[in-house]
């Protein structure tokens, strides 16, 4: 019998002599609020606890349930909606009302929903960790497939015929090697904080297409890669991971909202509903798992979402789906585990928080990747994790230390944003470490023109920057004529291609195949206006000619399923050229 | 059952410790006598086997560890609600102070709430009217929605709140009930009675409701009063039905205090010696604005804070506005130029006006026109960077345009007088006139179509 001893925040001591283990869930108190132990030293054991405190008492009891806090797998997880630690927050609305009350206890998937099951596997069979013993339409996008534990192998002894079952109904019973029979449901359960064992990992060399322009061509990330989006608040990348939740190629989103607005998870729940997945034409929700734990819900369930998350989505990945994590934001949890260590007066590092920092950064990026799952398919987790940096100062520990455990990073620029340039995405500071990686898919899609376009591309944009210093002392107009056609071009780049607008229906989803059209039309329009240059044809005669202003609008002019029209336009333009070049010549 | 102790172990800056306690609660609220028969109102916010801690809302002056009684109430802090609420004027701890008398309650409510079910929200979408060409056009105000001022001492942040106030009408629900909560904390007497004298003024003083934590009153109690107040805000809102707009300054004055706390309670310091759990803390009031599902009523907070030393950088203003759904920013140098309301374009920004304005909301062109506005007006800025080094009569002339658009955009769209009420309309056609002045080519934020229905280069000459 173990009691509680001291509250301080959520952090409450408790004595007693219960043989607690580390990370054990424990229920604390009359309400049995759940609580997780996060040290023991003697008599003296910590729990932090997933909800408020307010009301518990010094004697109140503490019970342990002897395993750590673990989520629930199995079908109904997939367009449903859960807190830090995989409650159904619809159902805790029926129970207690629009306010989340304290103390309730509602299983993460409905016990009395029935799925229409079909089972795969026969009597006789021989069944291990990971392989598939049954199937159940999900969702309109997702079959869900019940694996075996990862830890369990036997001989299928009995199955259930194919029917309607519950998540608690045994659909077939293994025996174990040890001569144990072991029934399994359509459900089971996993720590969040032990990461679900594979097969192997594979190395990278697909992209996970976004339909962002700035992503995919200049700084793509890779299914099973891991990227961060730092931005001080306004530069949009709750906006970006939107974006990137509505319209990458992943078959399942996992989207937690770690600490942020509630409205905004208000957003994301209704505008899924409304918008259709473009692969599979059913609504975005039926592919998403939201986890939604608001700034304003307790800081200890604001630690565990990460992991809850991560979790759900590396069940999926077992089944062999490809999944994508966003985490918004990872700065909110780091804030939740500074503020768990002052609880818990530990020695703080830098900027308070505590040093265990870093590892427990690359405990969870680690945890993406593209991997041969236990069953022998391929599946990956991807994950994008936005920082907001304290001060929009990248040099703060939880950016620094990301930034050492993710390959891509996209830098959201507070200018950029002002001037509402959208995807704030700084072209000169961010990074992909990927794009080498993802060479050859390029190459077979694209052809070996997207590296020669992409690279010119960003070799504008960077001589745009070095001649801005300039354009900033003295003005454009004292620039020779080379040069001002450079800072032209690279407007075109920045208005007509990294600009991109997340409200129109052209616009908000460009094809890879659109995006190297028009990085195409932009080089080869450089490319001929540089040689009339060179002849001495001044840059504001191309100007007038309208060409940068046509590549400007072709991003809405051209509509995505009619990339034929970028010949005629490009046929248009050269023609011009052609004419200017004719007209100086003659003079 | 209220249990009675008499005597203290330790009394600390705020706190104080008890010992041999049994059956206390964690963040109970405690009522504390002292040798002088005073009264005073505490809260338990450390338990450790019978030692308690205890924070007292009025200050320790004049406690002695021996004489002292302690009671237990038993439940956390409440604050006393019904519809009598409206035209009261309230303490920072939510007891009257206009000499009317005590509240006779409906209900009690604890004061620091419940987080708003995500599911059970509805997105904001109705914009509210202010009147002021800046914000209903570039950062418009969302019912539901939090939008703080920042400001710094000497900026008019008070005179633009109280406009705010005076002239919010909400689109298309005029009938519906308005009412004000107004929180002062930690302001000066002369603040929180100007607010008073301006919404008696415009005679809305009955549908206000006022908590006065002035700068001289306990600490303790400035924890306690945004607390009171969104409380009384989500009583009216949601059980009242009515559109509640909730003012509360200076969110500043709030977080020092929350410093002070503390360090007294000796906590591991974070950036700047704020607590480690100031971004959940300022969460806790922030995240309770919005709408709940099957419920008529809204809360719209319009929280103001001194950024200090103008800095947005501060831990204040930089936690406030990733929880906020934008923000108003005050600048000193268009203060200084006279203009009024000296709102900072390029920082400020609304979240929720991207779907609450345009077609079916305010007007078609909206989004495009704002967007223009603000890619045109950081334009500005670098041609002024430029004029500044090379002189203005060096300019290109596209260049000279952006600094005449740039000084008209100030001094006719931003300057208003604080109590003239432009109509949307008003507001659109304006930009569209100072936009007007800019070469057609320059205005890559506006599709062909629009720009030919609002672009007039000769309107641009005349107005």
């Amino acid at each position: 019998m173990s009691y509680i001893y001291g509250i301080r925040g959520p952090v409450v001591t408790v004595k007693g002599d219960t043989p607690f283990s580390m990370q054990e869930m424990v229920l604390v108190g009359r309400e049995k609020l759940i609580g997780e132990v996060i040290s023991i030293s003697g008599p003296v054991t910590t729990v932090q606890v997933y909800e408020e405190t307010t009301g518990l008492k010094p004697g109140d009891p503490v019970e342990g349930t002897g395993s750590p806090i673990c989520v629930t797998l199995g079908p109904g997880i997939v367009a449903n909606i859960f807190d830090g630690i995989e409650r159904p927050l619809r159902q805790i609305a029926e129970q207690s009302g629009s306010f989340i009350a304290r103390g309730v206890d509602i299983p993460a998937l409905d016990p009395a929903r029935r799925w229409d099951v079909t089972v795969t596997a026969k009597v006789g069979d021989t069944l291990a960790g990971g392989q598939i013993y049954a199937t159940c339409p999900e969702t309109s996008s997702i079959t869900h497939k019940c694996l075996v534990p990862p830890d369990l192998t036997g001989e299928v002894v009995s199955v259930s015929p194919d029917g309607a079952y519950t998540v608690h109904d045994t659909i077939l019973t293994l025996k174990t090697p040890a001569g144990e029979q072991v029934p399994l449901t359509l459900c089971q359960r996993w720590p969040i904080r032990t990461p679900r064992p594979v097969k192997a990992r594979h190395p990278i060399e697909t992209p996970l297409l976004t339909g962002q322009r700035v992503i995919d061509s200049l700084f793509p990330i890779a299914k099973g890669g891991a990227a961060a989006i730092p931005g001080g608040f306004g530069t949009g990348k709750t906006m970006t991971q939107h974006q990137l939740a509505k319209w990458c190629d992943a078959d399942l989103i996992v989207y937690i909202g770690c600490g942020e607005r509630g409205n905004e998870m208000t957003q994301v729940l209704q505008e899924f509903s409304e918008l259709i997945d473009p692969k599979t034409g059913r609504p975005l929700t039926d592919r998403t798992i939201m986890i939604a734990n608001t700034s304003n819900m307790p800081v200890a369930a604001r630690e565990a979402s990460i992991y809850t998350g991560i979790t759900l989505a590396e069940y999926y990945r077992d089944m062999g789906y490809h999944v994508a994590l966003m985490a918004d934001s990872t700065s909110r949890w780091a804030e939740a585990l500074r503020e768990i260590s002052g609880r818990l007066e530990e020695m703080p590092a830098e900027e308070g928080f505590p040093a265990y920092l870093p590892s427990r950064l690359s405990e969870f990026y680690e945890r993406a990747g593209y991997m041969e799952t236990l069953g022998g398919a391929e599946g990956s987790v991807s994950i994008i994790g936005a920082v907001s940096p304290q001060g929009s100062d990248f040099s703060e520990p939880v950016t620094q230390n990301t930034k050492r455990f993710v390959r891509c990073f996209w830098a959201l620029d507070k200018s950029l944003a002002y001037a509402r340039h959208y995807p704030a995405i700084n072209w000169l500071s961010s990074y992909s470490e990927y794009t080498s990686d993802l060479a050859n898919w390029y190459h077979a899609r694209l052809g070996e023109a997207f590296f020669d376009y992409r690279g010119e591309l960003l070799r504008l944009l960077s001589e745009e920057s070095r001649l801005m210093e300039i354009v900033k002392l003295i003005g454009a107009d004292v620039l020779p004529d080379d040069q001002k056609l450079v800072i032209e071009i690279a407007r075109v780049i920045r208005v007509g291609f990294l600009q991109q607008n997340a409200y129109h229906a052209v616009d908000t989803y460009v094809p890879l195949e659109k995006q190297m059209r028009m990085m195409e039309a932009i080089v080869r329009v450089y490319r001929a206006a540089k040689k009339l240059v060179e002849r001495g044809v001044p840059v504001s005669r191309i100007a007038e000619a309208g060409a940068f202003d046509t590549l400007g609008r072709m991003k809405y002019d051209i509509p995505n399923d009619h990339l034929e029209q970028f010949d005629t336009m490009l046929k248009t333009l050269e023609g011009k050229l052609r004419e200017i070049e004719q007209s100086f010549s003659q003079m | 059952m209220s249990l009675k102790y008499i005597g203290l172990q330790e009394i600390n800056g705020p706190l104080v410790a008890i010992e041999g306690v049994e059956g206390a609660s964690y963040d109970e609220v405690v009522s504390i006598e002292t040798d002088g028969g005073e009264t005073r109102t505490g809260r338990v916010v450390t338990l450790e086997g019978d030692r308690a801690v205890i924070q007292v809302f009025e200050g320790t002056n004049g406690l002695s560890l021996k004489n002292t009684r302690i009671r237990f109430t038993g439940h956390p802090m409440e604050l006393p609600l019904s519809g009598e609420l409206m035209g009261r004027i309230f303490n920072g701890a939510g007891r009257p102070i206009d000499g009317l008398g005590e509240i006779f309650p409906e209900k009690r409510q604890d004061i620091n709430g419940l987080p708003i079910n995500p599911v059970s929200r509805v997105y904001p979408r109705n914009y509210i009217h202010t009147g002021i060409s800046s914000i209903d056009a570039l950062a418009t105000l969302i019912r539901g929605q939090k939008l703080p001022i920042f400001s710094g001492s000497g900026m008019p942040h008070n005179e633009l709140a109280v406009q705010i106030v005076r002239q919010a009408r909400i689109a298309g629900d005029e009938g519906k009930q308005f009412g004000i909560v107004f929180a002062a904390m930690g302001v000066k007497n002369d603040v929180a009675d100007y607010f008073r004298r301006q919404f008696e003024e415009s005679g809305t003083l009955s549908r206000v409701v006022m908590f006065l934590n002035l700068s001289n009153d306990p600490i303790i109690e400035r924890i306690l009063t945004p607390r009171c107040a969104l409380t009384a805000a989500e009583y009216l809102a949601f059980e009242k039905n009515m559109h509640v707009l909730v003012v509360m300054t200076d969110i500043t004055s709030y977080c020092e205090a929350l410093r002070e706390l503390s360090s007294s309670k000796n906590e591991i310091p974070g950036r700047k010696g704020y607590p480690g759990y100031l971004y959940s803390d300022l969460a806790s009031l922030y995240e309770r604005a919005g709408m709940i599902e099957g419920r008529e009523g809204s809360v719209t907070q319009i929280p103001i804070l001194t950024m200090p030393n103008d800095d947005i950088t501060h831990p204040i203003p930089d936690l406030t506005g990733y929880i906020t759904e934008g923000q108003i920013v005050l600048d000193r140098a268009l203060h200084a130029a006279g203009v009024y309301p000296p709102v900072s374009t390029l920082p400020s920004l609304s979240r929720l006006m991207k779907d609450g304005i345009g077609e079916g909301f305010t007007r078609a062109d909206h989004p495009a026109l704002s967007n223009q506005l603000f890619a045109s007006y950081a334009k500005v800025q670098d041609a002024r960077a430029l004029a500044s080094v090379i002189g203005e009569d060096e300019l290109s002339d596209v260049d000279k345009l952006y600094m005449q658009f740039g000084k008209r955009f100030e001094q006719e769209f931003l300057q208003q007088d604080p109590h003239e009420n432009r109509t949307m309309e008003q507001t659109l056609e304006l930009g569209w006139n100072l936009l007007s002045i800019l070469p057609a080519t320059e205005l890559d934020r506006v599709d062909s179509e629009t720009l030919q229905k609002y672009y007039h280069p000769a309107s641009a000459a005349q107005a």
